[in-house]
C-alpha cells in the first residue's frame, strides 16, 4: 500500500507532463491547421505540381515513348529555335488568344448590357446565351466540322442559294479561312461565360447611380464610360485572365476541327506539343513546347494581377 | 430657382392606378414636404418631378415650363437619394464635380463651386476620400454637395435621412432646414416620418392611397386636421380617437363615457361621430372622468401614460410627475377648445 502510495505520485507527474505536452500540440492551431491543409497540399502536389514538375524536367531531357531518356540539357529548346513550325504555332496561338479574346470580351460585355435590360422572356433568353458554355466542346466542334465541311457547309449552300457565291468556300483547308474559321468557333463557345459573368457584375451596381448620373446630365455612353465600366473593372479583369488562359491552352477544339492542318496553319501550341509527344512519341520535344508556355501564361496572369490589384476606392471604411 | 406646379398628376403602371390626380402649388423658396405611409405615392410623384418616371396624366412645371417630356438633366433639378447614391470609384471632390466635368465647366469654375459647397458642409478635409471611407452622416453631406454644386432651381430629397440613426437624423434635420434658410432654393422633399415633416417643412403635403389628404403649414395640419387619416398621422404620440356620437350633454363612447366637448355644430345631437383628442391635450382633473392607469411611462420632462377609460384605452401626455401605479384611477379630462369631431361616415372633420 505504501509502495504503491509512493510510486503513484511519480507516475501520475510522468504520465501528466507527457499528456500536457501532446494536449499543448493538440490545442495548437497551427498544428491543427496544418493537418487540415494535408490533404488539400496532397492533391496540389500529386496532382499538379509533380505533374509541372515532370515536364519541365522532360523538356531537358530525349525522352521518347517506351524509352527513359537522359538529360539533354537545352537541346530541345535549341532545336525548337531552328524549328520553322513551333515558330507557327506561337504564332498561332498569340493570334488565336488576342483575337479571340477581344472578340470575346466586346461580343460579352455587349450582351451582358443588353440582358440587363428590361426585355421581354429575360429569364430564358439568358438561359439560352448559355447553350454553347453546356454543349460538351467536342460535339460542338463537330458540329462546327460539318458547318465548315466544303462540301455540305451550310454557311456555303446558304450563300449560294443568296446568289452570293458560285463555289464552295473552303473554310478548313486555306490556311488563313482555316484560322479565321476555328477563332470564330472558340469565340461562339467562349461568349457566354463572359456574358454571364460580366452580367453579374452588372447586377451588383446600383440602379441609383444611373438615376443620379442621368440627372447629373450624363448621356446614355457617360454613363457607361463613367459608371458603368470603372464599377466593373474588377470583374473585367478575372474573367479576362480566365478567358486568355483557356484561350491559350485550347487543344479540344482545334484538334477536333482541323488537328493542326491545314499544313500546321492552325497548330497552336497546345495541340503540337500533343502531337510531337503522343503521336510521334518524342515526350521531350513535346515537354519542351508545353513548357515554352509557361512564360506567357505568368505574362498573363501578372497582367492580370495588375489589373486585379484592389482600387483605391474599394479599400477603407469598414460599413458597407 | 422656380416655383413648381403640379396639377392633376396621374401615375398608372398598366392598369393599376397609383396616383389619382394630385394638385400641388410649390411656391418659389418653399420648402415642401410630401409625407404619407409607404406605398402612398409621395416617391414615385417625387420621382415625377425628378423626371425618372414618366407622368401619365396632369402636368408638372417648373417656372413657366412644363417639363412632361423635358428629359431629366434639362429640368434643372438636384435630387438626394435615400441611399445617397455616390459614385463609389470617384473621391468626394469629384463625385461633387460630376455634373460640371460632363458640362466641360472650366477647372477654375469646377474647383470654385465645389469649394464654396464643400465649405458650406463642413467637407474641405474629406474632398480627396473615397465615399467608403465616409460616414453615414458625412456622405449624407457629400450627397447634399452634389446637389448644391449643381445650383439648381430645386432640391428633391428622396428620404434622405432614413439611413442614418436617431440622433444624427436630428442633427442632419437642423442642417438641411439651416441649408435651405441659407440657399433659398425651392426644396420638394420626400419623408414617411412626421416628425421631419412636421419640423423642417414650409408645406406638409399629407399623401395616402395616391391622393392628397391635406396640405398646409405644419402647425395647421395639426390644430386643424381634415380628416381622420391626417388627424391619425400627424402629432407623436397620435391623436387618440374614439367613436360614439355626439349628445347634449357632450360626446358619448362607445363605452358610454360622456366627453366634455368644445364648439360644434348646433344641430349634431345623434350624429356619429369620432371624437379626437391628442395626448398633450388631457388634463388631470379632479372633476374629470375616471380613467385606470394601464402604462406609465416617464421620459423626464414628461410623462406619457396609457390608460383605460369605458373599455377604450387612452394615451395621455401630462407636463406632471405622475406618482400613480398601474391599475390605479386618476380622473382626467380634455381641453375642450382643442378637441376634433368627425364624420364616423365620411371621415371628414365636423366644424
Amino acid at each position: 500500500m505504501a509502495n504503491s502510495a509512493a510510486e503513484m505520485p511519480a507516475r501520475q507527474t510522468s504520465f501528466r507532463s507527457e499528456r500536457t505536452a501532446w494536449q499543448k500540440l493538440k490545442a495548437s492551431p497551427n498544428w491543427l491547421g496544418f493537418w487540415y491543409m494535408v490533404p488539400a497540399m496532397g492533391i496540389l502536389i500529386l496532382f499538379l505540381a509533380y505533374p509541372l514538375g515532370l515536364g519541365v524536367w522532360l523538356s531537358f531531357t530525349d525522352t521518347k515513348i517506351g524509352r527513359a531518356g537522359v538529360f539533354i540539357g537545352l537541346e530541345n529548346y535549341i532545336w525548337l529555335w531552328e524549328d520553322r513550325v513551333f515558330w507557327t504555332s506561337v504564332f498561332n496561338t498569340l493570334l488565336y488568344t488576342t483575337v479571340a479574346s477581344a472578340a470575346k470580351f466586346v461580343i460579352g460585355l455587349y450582351l451582358a448590357l443588353l440582358l440587363n435590360k428590361h426585355l421581354p422572356f429575360k429569364a430564358m433568353i439568358r438561359a439560352l446565351v448559355l447553350i454553347p458554355f453546356i454543349v460538351p466542346t467536342v460535339l460542338s466542334a463537330i458540329a462546327f466540322w460539318w458547318i465548315y465541311d466544303a462540301q455540305f457547309s451550310i454557311i456555303s449552300w446558304s450563300l449560294r442559294q443568296l446568289g452570293w457565291i458560285d463555289y464552295n468556300i473552303n473554310f478548313l483547308g486555306d490556311v488563313w479561312n482555316a484560322r479565321w474559321s476555328t477563332i470564330f468557333a472558340n469565340v461562339w463557345r467562349g461568349v457566354p461565360f463572359i456574358a454571364i459573368t460580366l452580367l453579374a457584375g452588372l447586377q451588383t451596381v446600383s440602379p441609383s447611380l444611373y438615376e443620379a448620373a442621368t440627372l447629373d446630365g450624363a448621356t446614355p455612353w457617360q454613363r457607361f464610360r463613367h459608371i458603368t465600366y470603372p464599377l466593373l473593372t474588377p470583374i473585367i479583369a478575372v474573367v479576362m485572365t480566365f478567358s486568355v488562359l483557356f484561350t491559350f491552352t485550347d487543344f479540344q477544339l482545334i484538334w477536333a476541327l482541323t488537328r493542326g492542318g491545314p499544313v500546321n496553319a492552325t497548330h497552336l501550341m497546345a495541340t503540337l506539343s500533343y502531337q510531337r509527344a503522343i503521336i510521334a512519341g518524342q515526350l521531350g520535344e513535346g515537354a519542351a513546347i508545353s513548357t515554352a508556355m509557361i512564360p506567357f501564361l505568368l505574362a498573363a496572369i501578372g497582367i492580370a494581377w495588375y489589373g486585379l490589384q484592389t482600387r483605391k476606392w474599394q479599400q477603407g471604411g469598414s460599413n458597407e | 430657382m422656380a416655383s413648381v406646379q403640379i396639377a392633376d398628376v396621374r401615375k398608372a403602371y398598366g392598369a393599376t392606378q397609383v396616383i389619382h390626380g394630385v394638385d400641388i402649388d410649390i411656391d418659389d423658396g418653399e420648402f415642401v414636404i410630401l409625407v404619407g405611409p409607404s406605398g402612398c405615392g409621395k416617391s414615385t410623384l417625387l420621382r415625377m418631378i425628378a423626371g425618372l418616371e414618366n407622368i401619365s396624366g396632369g402636368e408638372i412645371r417648373i417656372g413657366p415650363r412644363v417639363v412632361n417630356d423635358v428629359p431629366p438633366k434639362e429640368r434643372d433639378i438636384a435630387m438626394v437619394f435615400q441611399n445617397y447614391a455616390l459614385y463609389p470609384h470617384m473621391t468626394v471632390a469629384d463625385n461633387m464635380a460630376f455634373s460640371m466635368k460632363l458640362r466641360k465647366a472650366p477647372k477654375s469654375e469646377i474647383d470654385e463651386r465645389v469649394g464654396k459647397a464643400a465649405g458650406i458642409l463642413g467637407l474641405d478635409k474629406l474632398l480627396d476620400r473615397y465615399p467608403r471611407q465616409l460616414s453615414g452622416g458625412q456622405r449624407q453631406r457629400v450627397a447634399m454637395g452634389r446637389a448644391i454644386v449643381r445650383d439648381p432651381q430645386v432640391f428633391l430629397f428622396d428620404e434622405p435621412l432614413s439611413n442614418l440613426d436617431a440622433k444624427l437624423r436630428v442633427q442632419m434635420r437642423t442642417e438641411i432646414k439651416e441649408l435651405h434658410q441659407r440657399l433659398k432654393t425651392t426644396t420638394v422633399y420626400v419623408t414617411h416620418d412626421q416628425i421631419e415633416a412636421m419640423t423642417m417643412a414650409d408645406k406638409i403635403v399629407v399623401m395616402h392611397d395616391g391622393i392628397v389628404e391635406q396640405m398646409g403649414a405644419p402647425l395647421e395640419l395639426y390644430d386643424r386636421p381634415a380628416n381622420l387619416f391626417v388627424a391619425a398621422f400627424i402629432g407623436s404620440p397620435s391623436m387618440n380617437l374614439l367613436k360614439g356620437k355626439i349628445t347634449a350633454g357632450g360626446f358619448e363612447t362607445e363605452g358610454g363615457v360622456v366627453w366634455p366637448i368644445g364648439q360644434h355644430p348646433a344641430d349634431s345631437n345623434g350624429r356619429a361621430a369620432v371624437f379626437g383628442i391628442r395626448p398633450e391635450h388631457i388634463q388631470l382633473d379632479a372633476n374629470g372622468l375616471k380613467a385606470e392607469v394601464v402604462v406609465v411611462e416617464p421620459m423626464g420632462s414628461e410623462t406619457q401614460v396609457v390608460v383605460r377609460c369605458g373599455g377604450q384605452n387612452l394615451t395621455c401626455v401630462f407636463r406632471e410627475r405622475i406618482t400613480a401605479k398601474p391599475g390605479e384611477t386618476i380622473t382626467i379630462t380634455p381641453d375642450t377648445n382643442v378637441t376634433h369631431l368627425f364624420d364616423a361616415a365620411t371621415g371628414k372633420r365636423i366644424d
